[in-house]
């Protein structure tokens, strides 16, 4: 039998990524598909959209723990990063371009801070990268302003009650950052161990820095 | 707004509920705060949202609420916490 028929192969016999795309939910399909056609009709070429990748895999929550334990040292460093974060990160070498405008909240003995979305998914991305699953909840978007203490506690944080939390939705230009405090027990302890603390959830404020004991353990 | 607000002023969220896209969480309208931080002036997003070009410039303010005026009958935590939101001119209103 000749090989004449006219029946159409099966694309993904041959192309491995379309038989991965095939695999998709619907919004994943769709979302290669609005990729394709941006491509195709020059709004973006392939290359942007590889090298806004590469930009984003390149950011991680180690930015933000260098700011942090930088400004744990140099107070005059944590006055600048307070004052004028962006002007701080070039400081350190990180790029804030990507920013739009950045403010750093700072927790203290009597001030614990906390931030979220209510809206979408606002997040300080070129400082953390991408924001964890549970931040884009609905259920954390909903009830980080109205029981943050609650929350907190599935986290495995408990604050005393004399400490004042402070929530900031922040659903506009602004991208909001914690400053954890330094924890007990890091006197004369190094930048980079003391950068070793800093976890992203604590930036987010949902956690605390964490302590050297459990950094052992 | 008739005149720049300054930090430390009372406001007052708009209580409208227009349709579309808005960057005003619903929770905080008709509530009381004040201004906590300025910003600066930006865009107006929801114009932005429909491809226009957003101007004329919104002043963004950082506005403070007390928790216990946002949720005074579901708030059960501590009675000095505060919640802060940034918001556009055009959705405050100043009070006495």
């Amino acid at each position: 039998m000749s090989h004449a028929h006219d029946h159409p192969h099966d694309v993904t016999q041959h192309d491995p990524e379309a038989a991965e795309r095939n695999r998709l939910p619907p919004l994943g399909k769709r979302m290669y598909a609005m990729r394709d056609l941006l491509v195709e009709k020059g709004v973006l070429s392939a290359d942007d959209i590889q090298a806004e990748i590469e930009y984003m895999d390149a950011r991680s929550p180690a930015n933000g723990a260098r700011l942090v334990a930088r400004a744990w040292v140099d107070s005059e460093f944590k006055a600048r990063l307070l004052s004028d974060p962006k002007g701080a990160c070039a400081e350190m070498g990180i790029d804030a371009s990507g920013l739009v405008e950045f403010v750093v909240v700072e927790n203290t003995e009597t001030v614990h801070n906390l931030i979220v979305c209510t809206l979408c998914s606002c997040y300080p991305r070129p400082i953390l990268g991408r924001p964890p699953d549970w931040y884009k909840s609905f259920a954390y978007r909903s009830r980080a302003v109205v029981e943050p203490r609650a929350v907190m506690r599935e986290f495995g944080t408990v604050l005393p009650d004399e400490v004042e939390v402070r929530v900031y939705d922040s659903s506009a230009d602004m991208r909001y950052l914690v400053l954890p405090q330094r924890p007990p027990g890091t006197d004369g302890v190094g930048e980079a161990e003391l950068a070793e603390l800093v976890t992203r959830d604590s930036m987010i404020g949902v956690t605390l820095a964490r302590s050297p004991a459990m950094l052992s353990s | 707004m008739t005149s720049p607000l300054r930090i430390g002023d009372s406001v007052r969220v708009r209580a409208d509920w227009p349709p579309g896209h808005v960057r005003t969480p619903a929770y905080v309208r008709g509530k009381p705060g004040w201004i906590e931080r300025i910003h600066g002036d930006f865009r107006n997003p929801e114009l932005l949202a429909y491809g226009r070009d957003g101007l004329p410039l919104r002043t963004l303010y950082m506005v403070g609420f007390r928790q216990m005026d946002l949720w005074p009958s579901r708030y059960a935590e501590s009675s000095n916490d505060h919640l802060y939101v940034d918001i556009y001119d055009h959705w405050l209103e100043s009070i006495a």
